[in-house]
């Protein structure tokens, strides 16, 4: 599988991930021979087999809701890049 | 007695010893680590912090617990976290420019327990960003060493973890492994290192990387420490619904050193093409001392879909990955990026925090889950990671444990791999089947070749802790590796 330069942009853009025109060069280049050697996946038969999400199959895992201590405010807001009256400031959505 | 100024090569089990007897204190114990670290880390770079102060003090706390008898094997002990592993009020960083300056509100679980269990935390460990990568050299901040051979990798992606460990900077770490980054650092740093069986220990406050494979587990000095600290760190907590509500056994009962009775299997497809000659070697003569303590022993064992796992491995964990990093956005926490509107912000933010290899993986991620791709990549890898899970099953059926090397190579040069991805990304390829298959494995040192450190892994069914520690601990038993530590 090789993959464009339109390819690489139309990831990048999915993820929402700047490149540099340098980087989608060379991660165009990295990755189509990574993808190559993916290749081996589509000889196996796999008709009836179903897929692996996790590794140890656990089901319906519940807890009792209690009633906890949780953080504080100021705890979870230490780290916000930028915060206004006790909230994460974002930029804004709709301009 | 001990002279003071040598403390810091002991293991947990002989630091205990002589802090029960009150012939060291965890102070003593604490500053002698703590004046090793000066001297040999500026050619090992296994921190990104150091925690002198927060470490000196909890050393007072467990000299009290100590005096008072109310000590656990851990008790004074000092050890290094993962950077990725959160620690509350202690930045945290995952060797990631886009974590540089984060300070967790919380603490991991395996930080509680071990809190809890008396543990003198010395600091934080290197590593690989966000846990991606089998050299340490993919750390945003710098390479660690490794202390056998200064100019070559310690392994990842715990490097730090390892060659802290390997240099006698710590008495034991904590790594976490998605695809080998434990057992890996392990046996090139030649020390003993472990992944528990998924959902053995808890994921809680563990920096996400691939949520069905990562897991957390001791990086030892010899297998007694190894099953020491999983006493400690093993166990159900509700917050982590992968977490397995199972009892944990006193993991030191496992240390039988004989090997009556014990079946094993060699799958000769972990004997791959590219495989050093001087590891080949050193393994085989691993399996005849396991034969000769009594173990039986066949060399036949075949797992044919192992030549999947690269390519399985490799689109699952970059898919859970593009996931689980699509929350730093520059907005809850973490490096920040101020551009023209939201959407630009979000993509410098992200374009200038993370650095090239995890970019690699969330390109390659996203592109394996886009509309199109995702039945031919991620559901393809997915229904193979089901073969590879039941050819597991079936031999462990007729064996009590496998038994291959756990890098097909002893540590290579650093920089020799960094340019071509899909070479650093096979020297994971006899470690990466075991996270697929969720199974535990452990590596143990098995000799060198031409004085750098191999490593031997050990592999059983889900929740057979009990058996690697065995066979391991025999093993060990028989032999000096453990005891060997490399000049600084």
């Amino acid at each position: 599988m090789k993959l464009n330069r339109e390819d690489v942009l139309h990831i990048s853009a999915l993820c929402r991930m700047k490149l540099s025109d340098e980087e989608v060069e060379r991660f165009r280049n990295q990755l189509s021979n990574v993808l190559e050697n993916f290749e081996i996946l589509q000889q196996v038969d796999t008709t009836d087999i179903p897929p692996t999400a996790y590794p140890i199959q656990l089901l319906n895992v519940t807890r009792e809701d209690e009633i906890a201590q949780s953080y504080t405010q100021s705890d979870i807001l230490a780290n916000a890049p930028r915060q206004e009256d006790g909230q994460f400031r974002v930029r804004a959505v709709l301009e | 007695m001990q002279s003071s100024d040598r403390l810091y090569r002991l293991t947990i089990e002989q630091a205990h010893k002589l802090l029960i007897k009150k012939e060291i204190s965890s102070v003593e114990l604490t500053k002698a680590v703590l004046e090793r670290i000066s001297q040999v880390e500026e050619k090992v770079h296994a921190f990104v912090t150091v925690t002198k102060e927060s470490a000196l003090s909890q050393a007072e706390e467990a000299d009290k617990c100590l005096k008072s008898g109310d000590a656990s094997p851990l008790t004074g002990i000092p050890a290094l976290i993962k950077d990725n592993m959160c620690t509350r009020g202690i930045r945290t960083t995952c060797s990631s420019h886009m974590l540089e300056k984060f300070v967790p509100p919380y603490n991991a679980t395996v930080v509680e327990r071990l809190n809890q269990a008396g543990m003198v935390m010395i600091g934080k460990g290197n590593m690989d960003e966000f846990a991606m990568g089998s050299s340490n050299e993919h750390s945003a901040f710098f390479a660690t060493h490794n202390p056998w051979d200064l100019e070559r990798v310690p392994g990842g992606s715990s490097g730090g973890p390892a060659a802290s460990v390997a240099a006698n900077e710590a008495i034991y770490s904590l790594g976490s492994d998605t695809g080998g980054s434990i057992r890996q650092p392990a046996s090139f740093c030649g020390i003993v290192g472990m992944k528990p069986t998924y959902g053995r220990v808890s994921r809680f406050g563990l920096i996400a990387f691939a949520s069905s494979l990562d897991q957390i587990g001791p990086m030892t000095k010899d297998i007694t420490d190894c099953a020491l600290v999983l006493n400690a760190i093993a166990g159900h907590d509700p917050k982590d619904a992968t977490s397995v509500n199972q009892p944990v056994p006193d993991y030191t009962k496992a240390l039988i050193p004989d090997l009556k009775g014990i079946k094993l299997g060699v799958p000769k497809e972990y004997f791959v093409e590219g495989m050093e000659d001087g590891v080949r070697k050193t393994i085989e003569a691993a399996i005849s001392r396991l034969e000769q303590l009594g173990a039986s022993v066949d060399r036949e064992v075949s797992l044919p879909s192992t030549k999947y796992a690269l390519p399985v491995y490799y689109i699952i964990a970059p898919s859970e990955a593009m996931a689980n990093l699509a929350r730093y956005d520059g907005v809850k926490y973490g490096y920040s990026h101020e551009g023209a509107n939201m959407w630009d912000s979000m993509e410098q933010t992200r374009g200038h925090g993370f650095g090239p290899e995890v970019k690699r993986r969330i390109i390659l991620g996203t592109y394996a889950l886009s509309a199109g791709y995702y039945d031919a990549y991620y559901f393809k890898a997915q229904k193979v990671r089901t073969l590879i899970r039941r050819e597991f099953d079936e031999a462990f059926k007729q064996y009590d444990a496998l038994i291959t090397p756990t890098s097909p190579t002893v540590p290579f040069k650093i920089g020799e791999k960094t340019g071509d991805p899909l070479k650093m990304y096979l020297s994971d390829i006899c470690t990466l089947p075991i996270n697929i298959a969720g199974i535990p494995g452990l590596s143990i040192p098995a000799g060198f070749c031409d004085g750098l450190p191999t490593g031997m892994q050990i592999l059983g069914k889900p929740f057979s802790e009990e058996t690697l520690l065995r066979v391991a601990y025999a093993y060990e038993q028989s032999t000096e590796w453990h005891k060997q530590r490399p000049k600084l």
